[in-house]
């Protein structure tokens, strides 16, 4: 099957004619304990990544009397986000989009660069199956004694071990749904209430959907989830290129395979020992000498498992190694290629992640706490006062981001000798016009502007509404227009 | 090893093309049936299908509308709080409040959209015949209570309590020749500066004083005691041309509003009289 000059082998499809059912029971994949470099990482990964999801809503950040104190959190009813120094209002819900752009971009690049990392490392559903993975060895023992015990008749200490398994099992899922509803209110609160019975049944619903769907994905679908249900693998041709780091066998150099005594030399054979190792240790129970395919997860659980074996027969390590399709064929012939990170693919990603990663950061840094917007009205556009005058009427709504209830005084430009005046507010001295407005709230007023007739531009003169914070003096305008009647 | 290359088919062939057998895994046929079963006990429970003259209501009984209702009666309720204090003070009194205001206000907004903008306009901007409510011209006063009154009982409507007031024929009823109505129409357009013939304004102020004067004033600035428009602004309920006055004149037209007490409840009244009055040119 190999052929060296053409690069790595392709499985040929030959069509059989077998009966076989068009509906497949599922093959337990029993993944067998490794140690190396790869799986520590993987741990590490896990350890970072859970400890940020559980941990994060009980971080705290001050905001002052009244607000809320957690650094993380949705607030649904008040319609908030917060994230520690930044709150974000319902229309800034751009932030939310800019973020999931970037989040977009970084996986690109990441899968550009080095292929399924995302999969293999970082994946909520790998690390969440690891974890019950995890939980199944040490209460059920590696893949033999597992193997052995499925196998095993009903026996009261099978059951035993089969109950606690499922019941960490559901501890752990419930911890997560439990988790999830803490970024949703306030943490130490809610938590109190969930375990004296008094919160709503939205947090209980919520906690028990997620219970359900971590204990039926991490413990029962596993594999079945990366094969079948997520959209990300069947596009990953789409991902990578000739140049991408991918999970690779080396089948130039480990083919033609077989066992080996002792003493036997490598003349003639491939270094492939014929273990088995790496198809054991693959948590979705591929064999990586078949070549890249769906499955394979990019976990890299089977390099730390050759890499083992090489050491221990005397062979050189990276049989199957992080290389790319590129430098493969290069050296299937003999020759050696670099690595090509840096190229067109990869560097548009970067650019890109960095153009959207500025524009989300200086639209952060120059986010006012005071907007203004001006409605005209339009029924009617004008009305003619009985004086000769003729008026408009403005809806104006403000936003105040402060948390403190702020004064604004209010004019109007654009109209010699035009009165501006708003419906409940008493006018100063000088003819200012101060409004009040809650704090982190909208305040809406009615405000009138006349003018006399030929003072007007004709049908419609340009008018700038102007609006001071008086305390800080911050300031911020809307155009708007007045109408008249044709002349 | 060997046989890992070789992909099954399902068996047929036609015309010489075979297809790959690639099983699906047996939960996704499981989940499939499971979803079937559900939505046969979904039709068990909830209303489902037509039938010749209805529909299959469901075993729990549940319907949209009934949920409507509920919501509909629960809104009612929650206003209650604020038409109960509504109730409890006079117009004025409402005016007076700036929480109550601002609730009376939007209440009354979307009662004038359906009562009151098919005759005065979207925005109380009016029409020919109907006055203009978003101006400070008052054919019966302006005043939040004065608007209330107005809109309880109408103008010369059915109501015993409606406000009523008869302009004179004068040309219909023969009390003017046509001369006499044409100088008083150009006296009365002289009053919003509007007239190109002195003299016979000069003329019109005569006749304007022994036939006009008791009822739209001394100077034509109007009655609201009998809603005697002003004739000295700019303003015209039935037009301002030469040939609209004096039409007005001649065979007046007496506009008539309905009375709302009795189609809208007292609390409604209130709040679209207080809507009315914060159009701008409440007095």
């Amino acid at each position: 099957m190999t052929d060296t000059a053409a690069g790595p082998p392709r499985a040929a499809v030959v069509a059989v004619e077998r009966a076989e059912p068009l509906y497949a029971s599922h093959d337990k994949v029993y993944p067998q304990r490794v140690a190396g470099r790869f799986r520590q990482i993987k741990w590490a990964a896990l350890v970072v990544l859970l400890g940020l999801y559980y941990l994060a809503p009980w971080l705290r950040w001050d905001r002052g009397a009244g607000a809320p104190d957690q650094a993380l959190l949705i607030d649904m009813p008040g319609r908030r986000a917060y994230f520690f120094w930044i709150e974000i209002w319902p229309q800034e819900v751009y932030y939310l989009t800019g973020l999931l752009i970037l989040a977009a971009f970084g996986l690109f690049l990441a899968t550009a660069l080095a292929g399924r990392v995302w999969c293999g490392f970082t994946c909520p559903q790998t690390v969440w199956t690891d974890l019950f993975m995890l939980v199944e060895r040490l209460i059920e023992g590696d893949r033999n004694q597992r193997l052995r015990l499925d196998s095993a008749g009903f026996s009261l200490a099978k059951a035993a071990r089969k109950l606690t398994k499922h019941v960490v099992w559901v501890a752990i899922a419930a911890a997560t749904g439990g988790a999830w509803i803490l970024y949703f209110a306030d943490a130490p609160t809610v938590l109190a209430e969930i375990f004296t019975g008094r919160a709503s049944a939205t947090v209980y619903g919520f906690i028990g959907l997620f219970t359900a769907t971590t204990y039926l994905l991490a413990g029962w679908a596993r594999e079945q989830v990366c094969i079948y249900m997520c959209p990300w693998p069947r596009f990953q041709a789409a991902m990578f290129d000739e140049h991408s780091l991918l999970v690779t066998y080396e089948a130039w150099r480990g083919e033609p395979r077989g066992h080996r005594k002792a003493g036997q030399s490598y003349d003639d054979r491939g270094h492939c020992v014929d273990c088995g190792l790496c198809v054991r240790v693959c948590p979705t129970g591929v064999d990586i000498r078949l070549g890249q395919q769906l499955a394979c997860i990019g976990c890299a659980l089977c390099v730390d498992a050759c890499n083992g074996i090489m050491a221990k027969v005397g062979l050189p390590g990276g049989l199957i190694a992080y290389d790319s399709l590129a430098r493969q064929t290069a050296r299937s012939r003999g020759q050696s290629v670099r690595y090509r990170l840096l190229r067109g693919r990869t560097i548009a990603y970067a650019v890109l992640l960095v153009v959207v990663g500025a524009v989300m950061l200086s639209a952060l840094a120059t986010r006012s706490t005071l907007d203004l917007n001006v409605l005209p009205d339009r029924a009617p556009l004008f009305v003619r006062l009985s004086d000769g005058g003729i008026r408009n009427a403005y809806t104006l709504k403000i936003i105040n981001k402060n948390r403190e209830r702020q004064h604004y005084r209010l004019t109007a430009d654009g109209i010699a000798g035009a009165g501006l005046s708003v419906l409940g507010v008493e006018a100063g001295a000088d003819g200012a016009i101060e409004l009040t407005v809650e704090g982190d709230s909208v305040g809406t007023f009615r405000a009138f502007l006349r003018a006399e007739r030929k003072a007007l531009a004709g049908e419609s003169t340009p008018v700038t509404m102007a609006l001071t914070e008086i305390d800080s003096g911050q300031s911020t305008q809307h155009e708007t227009f007045f109408s008249g009647p044709k002349h | 090893m060997a046989e890992q290359n070789k992909t099954p088919t399902t068996g047929h062939e036609w015309d010489g093309i075979t297809e790959l057998n690639t099983p699906l895994p047996k939960w996704w046929l499981y989940v499939f049936w499971a979803t079937i079963l559900w939505a046969i006990g979904y039709w068990v429970v909830y209303p489902a299908w037509p039938s010749l003259s209805g529909y299959t209501k469901g075993v729990i009984g549940y319907s949209s509308r009934a949920d409507y209702a509920g919501e509909a009666a629960a809104a009612a309720q929650a206003r209650r709080v604020w038409t109960d204090r509504i109730d409890a003070l006079s117009v004025d009194a409402v005016v007076a409040d700036s929480e109550l205001l601002q609730y009376a206000a939007a209440g009354g907004r979307s009662a004038f959209a359906e009562n009151c903008a098919p005759c005065h306009g979207a925005g109380g901007q009016g029409a020919p015949g109907y006055p203009i409510l978003a101006d400070d011209d008052w054919l019966w006063g302006g005043t939040a209570a004065d608007i209330y009154q107005t809109v309880q009982y109408g103008v010369r409507s059915d109501h015993g309590s409606a406000r009523l007031s008869e302009m004179p024929k004068f040309g219909a009823d023969g009390l003017l020749d046509e001369a006499a109505i044409a100088d008083a129409a150009e006296y009365v357009l002289s009053l919003s500066n509007r007239s190109e013939d002195a003299a016979a304004a000069g003329r019109g102020q005569t006749i304007y004083a022994e036939n006009c004067a008791a009822c739209h004033g001394e100077a034509g600035r109007g009655m609201k005691e009998v809603g005697a428009p002003s004739l000295a602004d700019d303003i015209w309920l039935y037009g301002g041309e030469r040939s609209d006055i004096v039409a007005q004149i001649t065979n007046p037209r007496q506009g008539v509003m309905p009375a709302w007490s009795g189609r809208l409840g007292d609390t409604g009244i209130k709040m679209v009289s207080i809507y009315v009055h914060s159009l701008g040119g409440g007095q």
